[in-house]
């Protein structure tokens, strides 16, 4: 066990588990912060992705001892009242069948938008490949996803 | 005006005065828009000083908000949204001034709360219509009572009673605590279809803002005091079973609290339905988180032992069943040649109509092929997990299930505690599938509970997921065709069987419209569990039989969608049968639909287009596909959709499960594929087993429904199975080849 300060959500957050311990596992145990979502355990669905910086990042492959003073952001973080243009983008296009990867997809989306303010179809294709869903809701995502650029450009 | 009157039960109207709730809460209001001028009325509502409860699907707030018990589990579906507008429609209450409570199971007040086989709408259709109307009702009495005026002349509006003549008015909120003593009408009229005026408009997921910023809402987000967690370790294959475990090194772990071994069933415990269970006998490990349970995990030493083979039966939904469950352990390969043994020999006849050995022995000419397609795991993006707290005889549950009325039995057993000493709250499933209606895990995490005396969150692996079996079942199918010297169709035979389940409806299309038709089944014995994967048996017969009749027309130089109005026509005027179990002429009518919405064109040499058509849950489904070959792998450009499936009650949401079931179809049509080897499941999580993403998924999807007015069938099923007919069909017409094996494509490239 150690101890760990992490800058989460903007708040300084005081752990102390095992250094070894993923991201994930940290957000939803040991904070209660269960936006983020256990799917696969290795990096292959995205249904776990949190920013780190302004990367998206799998946290279910992110030793918590590897974080630093580097600032994560949950879904539960990433606006203050749920009105980040990608989240409202997600319930004008009303994304969501089951819901459980749209954490997942959302945090992945508004980190390619920062990087990528107008992404091709092709671009939104590459970001967003890492991230299942098995409902099949593809099609909205991609919808949302411009919807959300649309927005930010006119804003 | 005409008014459909209907009886009502007694049992709904019990009243749950356990679940009245005060404080504030969020209005979903706020949910339908998020443009930023109304960003200011997402504010949190005051919540009423009093409730009063009309019925066990509604309570009326003093301030007229209302507040609707949705009474099935949610999966996806977004029955959240559509059930209580059910409600709401008869109520004739202001969408906005709603809110959607999930009920817990509780089977007296809510009847079968089972989400599956599409009959959530279909079957709450009448009952939540019912509660609203009754409501409705009662507070038209109020009113009338309170202003003293003929009940006939009250009306009710958006939340408002009025009586016209007197010029009176008054909220909902205002009459509900007298309402909320008055007797339950007897009779209660329900609106004409033309009269909805919530019914067939849209209506944003109630949910969605929840979802979108992290809310806990599913099963795998419960946290409760005290909680511990725990994980089991399954055998590594099917066909074996826990031998001994040494869990020492295990338990010595940081944060484990204990490792116990569990048994699913009391001996002589006679099964439901719903009990499939490979692996009764299992090791858990508890303690404070999961990923320290998941490393004590990687500790623990287990024997495991064959099993040996047995029968039993099953009391399920169609009577008491024996099932034979062989010893040692299989492999893909054993099974494919058992199947094509038992393919080549006669099967058990379930129909045959006219004289189809005749008919064969006369044919000019015959087309025979043969389909199959793999088990397929559901993986749900949320693993399998529930929370259960055991004290003395009694039972809390929180789990993401489907049927949590067909696991009390079970529980009560295994636990040796009172059926009535189980309570079950159901939080959201993050998909379910069908996998989710085998609530094992659910007894397993009670029983660990028990054992350990503490509250505790099951969690499932997605490794222990994958290879826990319940699958979709390896299939096969042989059609025959027979054409007489002029080409004309004269008879068809279809054989089909799986592992360990026949995928066969003698008595769907094209039965009833062919003269000379049989229709027979086998089976091989398997341990390897199966269970519902959404539109079970369909998933595979309506590809395998929309491929025949493509290839059928071909060969009589038909269209296609022609071929197959066609035999409909002949169905329709002059079915050969009796028991043929689709109406011939909403199937014509998707056929139809579709055709004049993809711009169908005979012999389109323009583009690549499979179609495919399907009857299932009670619904009228039709594809065309466009695909282009792109470096060899296959790209689905648009799919053209048309769905009877009667009213459509949210039509957005519904066009929102179109889609997610064609690209769920396209991908296990591509990609789904579980193979075994010495009953060892050869895929254990994503890296291993293709899913569909957003780069393979349709780039386009055209959904379009069948207006009219019959009481709504199945949605969330019925469009799924077709695609993989319209998959092989585009495929086809995109490489010259025939595709008759699932998965299609195989290490990034088309087979053929």
């Amino acid at each position: 066990m150690a101890l760990f300060n992490l800058n989460i959500n903007g708040k300084t957050q005081e752990i102390d588990v095992d250094p070894n311990t993923p991201m994930l596992w940290v957000l939803r145990d040991h904070l209660k912060l269960v936006g983020t979502k256990y799917g696969c355990g290795i990096a292959q669905c995205g249904a776990c992705t949190v920013h780190l910086g302004n990367n998206a990042v799998r946290s279910c492959q992110l030793p918590v001892s590897s974080i630093g003073e580097e600032k994560v952001t949950t879904i539960e973080g990433l606006s203050e009242n749920g009105d980040h243009p990608v989240q409202k983008a997600w319930l004008e296009v009303d994304v969501p069948q089951c819901g459980y990867c749209q954490a997942g997809q959302i945090m992945t989306a508004a980190a390619l938008l920062e990087k990528n303010p107008n992404p091709s179809d092709s671009e939104i294709e590459t970001a967003m490949n890492g991230n299942i869903c098995r409902c099949g809701t593809y099609i909205r995502i991609k919808k949302a996803v411009k919807m959300a650029a649309g927005a930010a450009a006119n804003s | 005006m005409t008014l459909i009157k209907t009886k009502i039960g007694r049992r709904a109207f019990i009243k749950n005065t356990s679940l009245a709730s005060g404080g504030l809460v969020l209005g979903f209001s706020f949910l339908n828009s998020c443009k930023p001028e109304q960003a200011k009325e997402m504010a949190v509502r005051e919540m009423p000083k009093e409730w009063f409860e009309m019925n066990s699907y509604l309570k009326i707030g003093d301030n007229g908000l209302v507040t609707i018990y949705t009474p099935n589990p949610e999966f996806g579906q977004n029955i959240r949204t559509s059930m209580p507008m059910l409600v709401a429609e008869e109520l004739d209450v202001d969408w906005n001034n709603v809110l959607v409570e999930q009920a817990p199971y509780h089977e007296e007040k809510y009847g079968f709360q089972f989400t599956g086989g599409s009959r959530g709408i279909s079957a709450r259709w009448q009952p939540l219509r019912m509660a609203g109307a009754t409501a409705k009702h009662m507070l038209k009495e109020a009113a009338a009572q309170t202003w003293q005026v003929p009940v006939a002349e009250i009306t009710a509006e958006a939340g408002v009673l009025r009586h016209a003549a007197t010029k009176k008015s008054a909220g909902y909120g205002e009459m509900a605590s007298v309402a909320a003593t008055l007797d339950v009408p007897e009779e209660v009229p329900l609106k004409e279809v033309k009269d909805f005026k919530l019914i067939n408009n849209s209506q944003k997921n109630v949910d969605a803002k929840s979802i979108v910023t992290g809310v806990p809402l599913f099963g795998m987000d419960i946290q409760k005091k005290g909680m511990l967690i725990a994980m089991i370790e399954h055998p590594p294959a099917f066909g074996m079973t826990l031998k001994s475990v040494d869990g020492a090194a295990a338990k010595a772990m940081p944060g484990i609290k204990d490792v116990v071994t569990i048994k699913s069933f009391k001996d002589g415990y006679e099964k439901g339905g719903f009990d499939t269970n490979a692996f009764p006998e299992l090791v858990a490990i508890v303690g404070n988180s999961t990923w320290e349970v998941m490393q004590a995990k990687k500790k623990l030493k287990v024997e495991w032992q064959p099993i040996s083979a047995y029968t039993e039966t099953i009391a399920g939904f169609r009577g008491k069943e024996t099932r034979n469950v062989p010893a040692g352990l299989e492999s893909t390969t054993a099974h494919k040649s058992k199947m094509e043994a038992l393919a080549a020999k006669p099967g058990k006849m379930v129909r045959k109509d006219g004289n189809p050995d005749a008919a064969f022995k006369k044919a000019a000419k015959i087309l025979e092929r043969s389909y199959s397609a793999p088990f397929l795991a559901h993986n749900n993006m949320e693993p399998l997990n529930a929370f259960a707290h055991v004290e003395g005889d009694k039972v809390k549950i929180a789990a993401p299930i489907q049927i949590p009325s067909l696991i009390v039995p079970t529980l009560a057993s295994s636990l040796g505690i009172p059926k009535e000493n189980i309570e079950m709250d159901l939080p959201r499933m993050g998909g379910g599938f069908g996998r989710k209606a085998y609530a094992h895990f659910v007894v397993e995490a009670a029983l660990i509970s028990q054992k350990v005396n503490a509250p505790i969150k099951l969690v499932y692996s997605r490794e222990d997921d994958m290879t826990n079996g319940i699958y979709r079942p390896a299939y096969q199918a042989t059609y025959r065709a027979a054409f007489d010297e002029n080409n004309n169709l004269t008879a068809l035979h279809v054989k089909a069987g799986g592992v360990p389940e026949s995928p066969l409806f003698a008595n769907r299309f094209p039965a009833g419209a062919i003269d000379n038709y049989m229709a027979e089944e086998w089976v091989v014995d398997s341990n390897i569990t199966i269970g519902a994967f959404r539109a079970p048996r369909s998933n595979f017969m309506a590809g395998a039989e929309q491929a025949f009749l493509d290839e059928v027309a071909e060969a009589m130089g038909k269209d296609p969608i022609q071929f197959r109005l066609d035999l409909l026509k002949r169905a329709k005027e002059n079915p050969v049968g009796e028991e043929n179990d689709y109406d011939a002429e909403r199937y014509a009518g998707v056929l139809e639909l579709v055709r004049e919405k993809s711009a169908w064109k005979e012999n389109d040499a323009t583009r690549h287009r499979g179609v495919s058509a399907y009857f299932c849950h009670n619904s009228y489904a039709a594809h065309v596909l466009d695909l282009k070959m792109e470096n060899d792998k296959p790209v689905v450009e648009k799919v053209c959709c048309a769905i009877d499936c009667g009213v459509v009650v949210n039509p957005d949401a519904a066009i929102n499960m179109a889609e997610g079931a064609i690209t769920d179809g396209v991908g296990n049509a591509f990609f789904g594929e579980l193979t075994f080897e010495d009953g060892v499941p050869q895929k254990n999580n994503f890296h291993q087993y293709q899913m569909i993403r957003m780069k393979e998924a349709p780039k386009e999807i055209d959904v379009h429904f069948v207006q009219n007015e019959i009481d709504p069938t199945g949605m969330g099923e019925p469009p799924f199975p077709p695609i993989f007919g319209a998959v092989a069909n585009a495929l086809y017409k995109a490489t010259g080849q025939r595709h008759y094996e699932q998965p299609f494509v195989k290490e990034k490239k088309v087979v053929g």
